[in-house]
C-alpha cells in the first residue's frame, strides 16, 4: 500500500470516527462504512480503527470475523448474495445459481478475475414470498429466473 | 421491488391509523395508564418467545438509572419470516410511534432500531421518515409540547448474523462486540445496552402497542383466544397460490390458513421457521396460538412433491452456519444433527444412532446457552417423528424413496 493511500484511508476513518464517536459501540457502523467503500477491511484499516477507538487491533479482527457481511480479505466490486434458504430453494434457486456460475465463469465463494463480482450464498433474505431472491450489494432482486438474474448482473457497470 | 397484491385487511394491526395520533394521546396520559392498558390487553411479544410486553415495560420503567433505552428488534432472520419487512416498508408509523410510546412509558430518551444488514435497502426511506417525524415534533425535544418528554430514534444496521436476533446478542452487537448471547440473569430490563435498563421488543410488538393504546386493552382482547390475545401477522411462503403477509386472529387453525392462501395437496407445514416445528396432515386442525402451535409468524408450506429430508437438510445447514460457536451443545450438536440427516439421505444409518441423535437434540434444547441452540433441534425431532413413514418406512429399504 502506498503512503498516500494509507494517508487517505486514515483520513477517511478519522472522519467516520468523528461522525459516529470514538466509543466502542461505534465499531460496527465504522467497519460497515469501510466495508461499503472498500469492499473489505484491510489490516491497515483494522489497525487504524483500533488506534482511533483505543482498543486492541485483534478486537477489531474478532468482530470482523464474526459477521458474514464484513470481510478481511479483498472482495469483488459487487458482492452478489443468492438466498439459499428453503423457500427460495424450492422456487428454483439451483437453476439460478448454475446460470450465474456459467455466465461469470466462477463458482460460489469465488471472485471473477476482473474483480467485478464476488459470488456468495446468503441465508434467508426475507423475500420468501417472492423467491428466488438475491442481493447485489445492498439492492434486493426478487422473483429471479436464470435469465433475469444474468441480465441483472450484465446491467451492472 | 413489487409487493404481492394481497389486500392488507386486518382487524387490529392493519386497521386505520395516522402518524402521530397515538403520541398526541400518550402525552396526556401517565405511565401507569399505559401499563394498565397493556396489562389488560395481555399482549405477548411478537418475536416468537411470547413474553408479556406489559411486564417487560414495567420492569424497565421500575429500574432506576440515569439512562434507559428502547430497542426495536428488526433483525428479522428466521427463515420464512418477512412481516417486519412489510411493516417497516408500508407501516413505519406504527413501528416508530410504538417506540415513542415505549420511550415515554419506560422513561427512555433514546431508541434504537437494529435493522438487519440484509434490509439496508430500506435505510434511506426509514431515515427520511424519522426526519419527517422530527419536523412534526413527534421526535426530539418536548414532544408534542410535553415539557421534558425527549425521545429520538437511531437506526443501526446488523451485518448478517442470525444470532443477533437474540436480544442479548443484539445488545452485544450494538456495543461493538461479536454477537454472542449473554448469560441471563441479569436481563436487559435491568442491565442492557451500555449496562442500562433496556427494553428490546419486536417490530410487530410496537405496532400492536399503538393500536392498544389508541383503542384500549379491552378492544384488543376481543380478538384472538383467551391466552393469545389480538391478531398476528403471518408470513406465508412455499407451496401456495398466494404467498405473503396475512393478519389473522390467534386461534386460526392451520387448515383455515391453508384455505385462505390457496394451498392444495399440502403435506407439511413448518410453523415458526427453521427453529419451529413441522406439522403433518393429521395436525392441521391445531390452532396457531401461544398455547398450541406458537410462532413468530413464519409459515412455510410444503406440498406432496417435496422431499422432507431435503427440507430438513436445508434447515440444519442453516443452523450449522449460523451457530455462533460460543457454547458446545449448539456448536457441535448442530453439526452432528446435520451429519445424521446426510446419513439418512444416503441410506447409511442405524435406528439406534438416529435415536441417539434425537436424544442429543433434547440435550441441546436444555443445555444450549441461547434460543438458537435451544430451538434448532425442533425441526430435526419433529420432521423425523411426523414424517417417519415417508423417510424410514417407505418400502425402499429406508432410503427415502430413492
Amino acid at each position: 500500500m502506498l503512503v498516500v493511500e494509507k494517508n487517505s484511508l486514515t483520513a477517511e476513518i478519522e472522519a467516520m470516527v468523528e461522525k459516529y464517536g470514538n466509543s466502542r459501540s461505534s465499531l460496527l457502523p465504522i467497519l460497515q462504512d469501510v466495508q461499503r467503500n472498500h469492499k473489505f477491511v484491510s489490516e491497515f484499516a483494522q489497525q487504524e480503527v483500533a488506534r482511533l477507538l483505543d482498543i486492541h487491533p485483534v478486537e477489531v479482527y474478532s468482530v470482523i470475523s464474526f459477521y458474514s457481511f464484513l470481510h478481511s480479505k479483498p472482495m469483488g466490486r459487487n458482492i452478489v448474495r443468492l438466498c439459499q434458504t428453503i423457500t427460495c430453494d424450492m422456487m428454483g434457486k439451483v437453476n439460478v445459481a448454475k446460470a450465474i456460475e456459467r455466465e461469470l465463469g466462477i463458482s460460489f465463494g469465488e471472485t471473477t478475475k476482473d474483480n467485478k463480482f464476488t459470488l456468495e450464498y446468503a441465508n434467508c433474505l426475507g423475500m420468501c414470498d417472492q423467491g428466488p431472491a438475491m442481493l447485489v450489494n445492498d439492492k434486493i432482486y426478487p422473483r429471479l429466473t436464470p435469465e433475469k438474474a444474468v441480465e441483472i448482473l450484465n446491467e451492472i457497470g | 421491488m413489487d409487493e404481492n397484491k394481497i389486500a392488507r385487511d386486518g382487524a387490529v394491526i392493519f386497521s386505520e391509523y395516522t402518524r402521530g395520533e397515538v403520541i398526541k394521546k400518550v402525552v396526556e396520559l401517565n405511565r401507569d395508564d399505559i401499563l394498565f392498558e397493556l396489562k389488560e390487553s395481555k399482549l405477548k411479544g411478537r418475536g416468537g418467545a411470547g413474553f408479556p410486553t406489559s411486564t417487560k415495560w414495567m420492569l424497565t420503567a421500575a429500574a432506576k438509572a440515569d439512562n434507559k433505552y428502547v430497542i426495536c428488534n428488526a433483525d428479522e432472520g428466521e427463515p420464512g419470516t418477512f412481516k417486519d419487512r412489510v411493516l417497516l416498508l408500508e407501516y413505519p408509523e406504527l413501528v416508530f410511534d410504538g417506540m415513542v410510546i415505549g420511550g415515554y412509558t419506560v422513561g427512555a430518551k433514546y431508541g434504537i432500531v437494529y435493522l438487519r444488514g440484509e434490509y439496508e435497502y430500506m435505510l434511506k426511506s426509514l431515515q427520511d421518515y424519522l426526519e419527517a417525524m422530527r419536523n412534526e415534533n413527534l421526535l426530539g425535544k418536548n414532544i408534542c409540547g410535553k415539557e421534558g418528554f425527549d425521545f429520538d430514534i437511531e437506526i443501526r444496521l446488523g451485518s448478517g448474523a442470525y444470532v443477533c436476533g437474540e436480544e442479548t446478542a443484539l445488545i452485544e452487537s450494538l456495543e461493538g462486540a461479536r454477537g454472542e448471547a449473554r448469560n441471563r440473569p441479569p436481563y436487559p430490563v435491568n442491565t442492557g445496552f451500555m449496562g442500562r435498563p433496556t427494553s428490546v421488543n419486536n417490530v410487530e410488538t410496537f405496532a400492536s402497542v399503538v393500536h392498544i393504546v389508541t383503542k384500549g386493552g379491552q378492544w384488543f382482547k376481543q380478538h384472538g383466544t383467551d391466552k393469545s390475545t389480538g391478531s398476528k401477522l403471518f408470513s406465508v411462503s412455499g407451496d401456495c397460490a398466494n404467498p405473503g403477509v396475512y393478519e389473522l386472529p390467534w386461534g386460526t387453525t392451520i387448515n383455515e390458513l391453508l384455505d385462505k392462501v390457496g394451498a392444495v395437496n399440502t403435506k407439511a407445514v413448518q410453523v415458526g421457521g427453521a427453529s419451529g416445528v413441522c406439522l403433518s396432515k393429521d395436525q392441521f386442525e391445531r390452532q396457531l396460538a401461544y398455547e398450541d402451535a406458537g410462532t413468530g409468524g413464519s409459515i412455510m408450506i410444503f406440498n406432496e412433491s417435496r422431499d422432507m429430508v431435503h427440507v430438513l437438510k436445508n434447515f440444519m445447514e442453516f443452523f450449522v452456519e449460523e451457530s455462533c460457536g460460543q457454547c458446545t451443545p449448539c456448536r457441535i450438536g448442530n453439526v452432528k444433527l446435520l451429519e445424521g440427516v446426510e446419513m439418512i439421505e444416503k441410506g447409511e444409518y442405524t435406528f439406534r444412532y438416529i435415536n441417539q441423535l434425537k436424544e442429543l437434540g433434547a440435550t441441546m434444547q436444555v443445555a444450549s446457552k441461547c434460543g438458537l441452540g435451544q430451538s434448532s433441534p425442533n425441526s430435526f425431532i419433529s420432521i423425523l417423528e411426523n414424517f417417519k413413514e415417508e423417510i424410514f418406512n417407505n418400502g425402499n429399504g429406508g432410503t427415502n424413496g430413492k
